[in-house]
């Protein structure tokens, strides 16, 4: 890796921060989307946001990034009221990894990746060694460096997420924000990038992350907060929240969860019609033990 | 191993030396340009022999700067400012395919215009001074009417925003239908002439005031052009790299409409300008914009001054309009562009 020694800021990613919300209710026109949301992910943290479709997931990391202001209620970052920041300073404190992002000129991987330095410059200036630097090392870090010279409209799937997110740590970022990261990824590029988001995380980045899927979720996450219709129907560690009550209710279809022998984490299994009416008390067995 | 790495990391961004040396070069390419366009024309002059002497009145010296130079300057301010339009709303709707005709803000600058040509003689005020006039405040109202229709609920609707630049572009052109059957003959024909567009002119002080204002409107629109790379990636994605999405949206329309209306005032409806010329020099030196927006200002320049050029020389007894060269050009070299690139994803 190109490292012009003696450049002051060589440290990994700065500490992570909180996130606090406290009774955020916000939405679009009329109609609220999140209702009086309350949580706090600590420092360093792995939080996990699931529900149904149109629970309010995305909206919230909206809330967190400063996209839109809550109606009611608070939203902060290490402490700071979020309304209170201005934008540049929240760019240069929180990044985002939307679930997608369409290109419509080809960068170059580097351009791209360069771009997370947004915040931290201000009118028209060149990228400084610093930038270039940060931003080879965020490529390195995810695994991207050999794309370096790649128009991003050329990548795959998997190629351009890893780039985003390699954009988002170029902001030198305390807290992450990922909006299904991984919902065009295959299995193999969606538990490399979890693998790599828990690396970040285990070196101080908080990582707050809406999934999808439901088994992703119980086997990174520390904290998962179950939203339902803009609220929280429950929150705490996996195993608390995932059970076949608090599942079957709030996405309203019937689930077999089980207890992963390998990785002692939770597994949920959605059942079809032909099934359903299968779900015994021995099926229902493992996760009952969890609920005591 | 380290070192070819390195020279793909110089290769894939913006460097200063880069932008120096593209910038430069197209400057070069400029004077290269202007020198042959004016010693080009139905007349043959002998360029050595005016620039030797250039005050004594002969008649080489009085073709080369009193028609010929100011006309070539006033295309590279025109281009100029097309182009760069036609760039930063190229950005600004992340799409390669807007453009201030397309969008619009073109027509709303024509029917201006034509407004106060057909008024003229009605009004206190002579139509060289009111035709600017009517054109920027055409062009703006058009933008504005546009921008308002495309932006729901504080989001620009990409697709939402064309539509409403196409349907803006065909009621200002039935607008201008309209006055052009109310008008008399004699109006009628000065529209028309008008509306092809000419960059016909003697006038430095004009020459002068198009580069001033052109030049400002560009120094503006580049201190925003690391913002507009970052509005690439879409509205929130900008917002959350701390850039101000509705300063940098609202700066951008208005300035790069006042900069078509400046150039649809003083040479008329120019097509296809602002389409290729962006286009063509983010496929030769890529997207960022801070070589972008300059680069394509001096390319618009000196595509305009040669199609103008070419637009006076084709026949010794009549002008082609230089929008029908521009057209006929750029068509199908924008279609072979489209073509080649197809594979890339670039449409």
């Amino acid at each position: 890796m190109a490292g012009d020694g003696g450049a002051p800021r060589n440290a990994p990613a700065a500490a992570g921060e909180t996130v606090d919300l406290e009774s955020v209710t916000f939405g679009y026109r009329d109609d609220s989307v999140v209702r009086d949301v309350t949580f706090a992910a600590p420092a360093g943290g792995f939080v996990g946001i699931i529900g149904p479709n149109g629970s309010g997931k995305s909206t919230l990391l909206k809330l967190i990034g400063g996209v839109v202001a809550p109606w009611r209620g608070r939203v902060r970052v290490g402490g700071d009221d979020v309304r209170r920041l201005s934008r540049v300073e929240l760019g240069c404190r929180v990044a985002v990894v939307p679930q997608e992002t369409d290109m419509p000129f080809p960068y170059s991987v580097l351009e791209m990746v360069l771009l997370g330095r947004t915040p931290h410059r201000r009118g028209f200036v060149f990228d400084q060694a610093t930038d270039l630097r940060i931003a080879l090392a965020a490529l390195e870090r995810t695994g991207t460096g050999y794309l370096v010279d790649r128009p991003v409209t050329e990548l795959s799937g998997g190629e351009r997420q890893r780039v985003v997110l390699a954009r988002a740590l170029a902001q030198e970022p305390r807290v992450l924000l990922l909006d299904e990261p991984s919902a065009f990824l295959d299995i193999r590029h969606e538990v490399e990038m979890y693998d790599l988001l828990r690396t970040l995380q285990r070196d101080g980045l908080t990582v707050i992350s809406v999934l999808h899927d439901l088994n992703l979720a119980a086997l990174y996450c520390e904290h998962i907060i179950l939203l339902a219709d803009g609220a929280v129907h429950c929150q705490g560690e996996p195993s608390e929240v995932m059970t076949y009550s608090n599942l079957s209710e709030v996405y309203e279809t019937e689930v077999y969860v089980a207890m992963n022998d390998i990785t002692n984490t939770l597994n949920i299994l959605p059942l079809d019609a032909r099934n359903r009416h299968r779900l015994s008390k021995d099926a229902r067995k493992p996760e009952s033990g969890n609920e005591t | 191993m380290n070192h070819r790495i390195d020279d793909r990391v110089v290769a894939a961004h913006l460097t200063s030396r880069r932008f120096g040396l593209v910038i430069g070069f197209l400057a070069v390419l400029l004077i290269v340009v202007v020198v042959a366009c004016v010693a080009v024309g139905p007349v043959r002059i002998d360029v050595i022999r005016a620039l030797s002497a250039p005050n004594d009145g002969g008649i080489d010296a009085t073709i080369l700067f009193r028609t010929r130079l100011p006309r070539v300057l006033l295309a590279i301010a025109v281009g100029a400012g097309l182009a760069m339009s036609g760039t930063v709303l190229q950005a600004l709707l992340r799409n390669p395919l807007a453009e201030p005709h397309i969008l619009g803000v073109s027509g709303g600058a024509a029917f201006g215009g034509v407004m106060t040509l057909f008024l003229a003689g009605r009004v206190a005020l002579p139509a060289y001074l009111l035709t600017p006039i009517g054109s920027f405040a055409g062009a703006l109202i058009a933008m504005l009417v546009v921008y308002r229709l495309g932006i729901v609920h504080g989001r620009l609707q990409p697709y939402t925003f064309l539509l409403a630049g196409v349907v803006c572009n065909a009621f200002t052109g039935a607008l201008i239908m309209t006055v052009n059957a109310m008008a008399n003959l004699f109006q009628t024909h000065g529209i028309l002439f008008w509306l092809m567009g000419s960059l016909t002119t003697t006038s430095y002080p004009l020459v002068a005031a198009s580069f001033v204002y052109i030049g400002f409107g560009g120094a503006l629109l580049l201190r925003d052009t690391r913002a507009l790379n970052a509005l690439s990636l879409g509205e929130d994605s900008a917002m959350q790299l701390g850039v101000d999405v509705a300063a940098v949206r609202r700066l951008g329309f208005v300035v790069s409409s006042l900069l078509v209306g400046a150039a649809v005032a003083v040479s008329g409806m120019i097509g296809f300008v602002g389409l290729i010329v962006p286009h063509v020099t983010r496929l030769l030196f890529g997207p960022d914009h801070r070589l972008l927006l300059p680069a394509s200002a001096l390319a618009g320049g000196i595509f305009l001054a040669l199609a103008d050029t070419l637009a006076r020389s084709i026949s010794s007894t009549s002008e082609v309009p230089v929008g029908v060269v521009t057209a006929i050009c750029g068509g199908p070299f924008f279609v072979y562009l489209l073509r080649r690139q197809s594979g890339r994803g670039l449409v």
